[in-house]
């Protein structure tokens, strides 16, 4: 990466410095990341006598059962009805939200402070802003009384709010950021003269959005993409609360098992989570190194 | 970003004139294109409806005693906050506050110290620095709620007790750390080594190269860690579900008020806690921008 700053460096007191100054990472990870992840790996192989208790050994009894499950496939589904879906509409916003603010705004100064306008929820409550959604989409919400009295509908409908359609929205609401702060900072480092040159060459409007923007914030884009995929599979807060229990994804029927004390099962659909998980971002990383993007 | 607001010109450099260029997606100076104003529209729409709901619950959560949990008003009182901090079926409020903001503190002194020197680590390359990364990486994109149940079942297999100043303080680490180490990568690549070599050259050790050079040069970038650290940790549910132990902090106080509150005080804690959130992001922002300024005007005298 960069040369050494230090006068003195063989590599070997290069690798001891470095392991000294990420040590106290090091020291919090492994106790609160790896060993509560082995954890659950090794309750997964445990049997269980149903009331909480785990009785240590080796059984793939909950993986069977998990995997025999007509409802797991059900679950994933949804999750990944969710994750697409959610994907697809952060995306675009937020790849079009980030354009306006890099290439329209013309004083960087507002743009900055447009910037931080749609960042500062991102510091705030995301239960609070779930539960903002109540008095809009509820069956007496916002939206039914203005369509009720423009005379659109006859009575309140109900999808709005406990739906597929309202975890949806709730999830664009939360994760659009994810996607706005990655895109924006690859989109800034782009070269305007190189766009000024695109139009003296003749591109389209078309053209210097798919030969330049695009391959540009590509990196901006797997980030952000990491982001969202990963906080919508590991997600059971907004779909408990925005379902009203009507949908589910794998982490909330995680929680209901937990919930009943049946952790080795609980564990197993965890473990096949997780797994799914790591090959999606592992996926992603293989399109762009992300250390990389991030230090240049 | 932070960064970006280190970046910050000192002057528009809009004013250039230039002949208008009408094919131009991006026109730096000249009449606008007509996506100028289909995209100044998504920008708007978008900014509404980010704040919009949660205006909904701050202006609702000022009702009187009759107050429900959708429009229209009806009156105007702070019933349901004084509601809030008196009644015993709304929950240990008070208490689930004091111990949110006391475990935000504490995370963000943690998350500030060991994301600064975990990012003076990774500015070389050493044996492990990939594994390192990735553990971060996984620790960031983990499930919450698997990885606090895993942290939960560990304390009880050590035989330990869960409480929010161990296990919850520890779980929250694990989100808060890697957005500080993240944000530390963005404000160190930033850093311009030669002072530091300069430093090193007038004679400094290495504990006055960071003291007296990096930390005064990175200050602004430090605030926006600590930023993090703290809004991280105060809204933080997920990883302090399984691990909190029998104390609440706020957001579980405000989850388990979900389950069972339905008068407008679950609104009032709401909007308690944003302006909480809202102080904090202000204080932040604030101190960056001064910081900058008294930069600006020290350069410039």
């Amino acid at each position: 990466m960069q040369p050494s700053p230090s006068p003195n460096s063989s590599p070997s007191r290069a690798n001891l410095a470095g392991w000294l100054y990420v040590s106290p990472l090091v020291l919090v990870l492994v106790p609160f990341f790896v060993a509560p992840i082995l954890v659950v790996l090794a309750a997964s192989f445990f049997a269980t006598d149903g009331f909480g208790g785990l009785t240590p050994g080796f059984t793939l009894a909950s993986y069977i059962e998990v995997l025999h499950s007509a409802l797991t496939l059900k679950l994933y589904l949804a999750t990944i009805k969710f994750t697409v879906l959610t994907w697809i509409f952060t995306l675009i916003i937020g790849f079009f939200v980030a354009y306006f603010l890099v290439f329209h705004v013309r004083n960087q100064l507002l743009a900055i402070g447009l910037f931080l306008l749609c960042t500062v929820p991102f510091w705030t409550s995301n239960i609070i802003r779930m539960i903002s959604w109540i008095p809009l989409l509820g069956k007496e919400g916002l939206i039914n009384q203005a369509l009720l009295a423009m005379g659109v509908i006859h009575q309140p409908l109900e999808v709005l709010l406990f739906s597929d359609l309202a975890v949806i929205i709730a999830y664009v609401h939360q994760l659009t950021i994810f996607m706005i702060v990655p895109i924006f900072n690859s989109m800034a480092r782009i070269d305007k003269n190189l766009i000024e040159a695109a139009i003296d060459a003749g591109a389209s409007r078309f053209d210097i959005m798919r030969l330049i923007v695009v391959p540009m914030s590509k990196s901006g884009i797997a980030l952000g993409t990491i982001f969202v995929v990963s906080i919508v599979m590991g997600d059971f807060f907004v779909v408990k609360v925005i379902s009203g229990g009507g949908s589910a994804s794998v982490v909330s029927a995680f929680y209901e098992d937990v919930g009943v004390l049946q952790y080795p099962t609980a564990a197993a659909s965890a473990v096949l989570l997780t797994l799914v998980l790591v090959a999606i971002v592992s996926l992603i990383l293989r399109t762009v190194d992300i250390r990389q993007e991030i230090t240049r | 970003m932070s960064a970006v607001l280190a970046e910050m010109p000192k002057s528009d450099m809009s004013k250039t004139v230039m002949p208008a260029t009408t094919k131009a997606i991006a026109p730096s100076k000249g009449g606008r294109s007509w996506t100028f104003y289909v995209l100044a529209t998504l920008f708007s729409l978008y900014v509404v409806a980010l704040y919009g709901p949660m205006f909904c619950i701050y202006v609702l959560s000022f009702q009187d005693i009759r107050g429900g949990l959708v429009f229209p008003m009806k009156g105007h009182s702070l019933h349901w906050f004084v509601d809030l901090f008196t009644q015993v079926r709304t929950g240990d409020v008070k208490g689930s506050f004091d111990r949110s903001i006391k475990l935000a503190v504490i995370v963000t002194i943690i998350t500030v110290v060991v994301s600064f020197l975990a990012g003076l680590g990774f500015r070389k390359r050493f044996r492990g620095d990939t594994f390192v990364f990735y553990m971060m990486i996984g620790s960031l994109v983990a499930p919450g709620l698997v990885l606090g149940l895993g942290t939960g079942l560990l304390f009880q297999a050590l035989g330990l007790n869960a409480s929010w100043y161990t296990s919850a303080l520890g779980a929250q680490l694990s989100w808060t750390l890697p957005f500080g180490v993240l944000v530390m990568f963005a404000v160190m690549s930033r850093f311009n080594h030669v002072w530091e070599e300069a430093a090193y050259d007038l004679g400094a050790s290495r504990w006055q190269s960071i003291w007296l050079v990096m930390i005064p040069v990175l200050a602004p970038g430090l605030v926006a860690v600590a930023l993090f650290g703290f809004t991280l940790s105060y809204d933080e549910f997920a990883r302090s579900l399984q691990t909190a132990g029998s104390l609440n902090t706020l957001p579980l106080e405000i989850w388990s008020m979900t389950l069972n509150v339905t008068s407008p005080s679950l609104y009032a804690l709401g909007t308690v806690t944003t302006i909480v959130s809202f102080i904090v992001i202000g204080a932040s922002l604030g101190t960056i921008v001064l910081i900058q300024k008294k930069r600006g005007s020290q350069a410039k005298g």
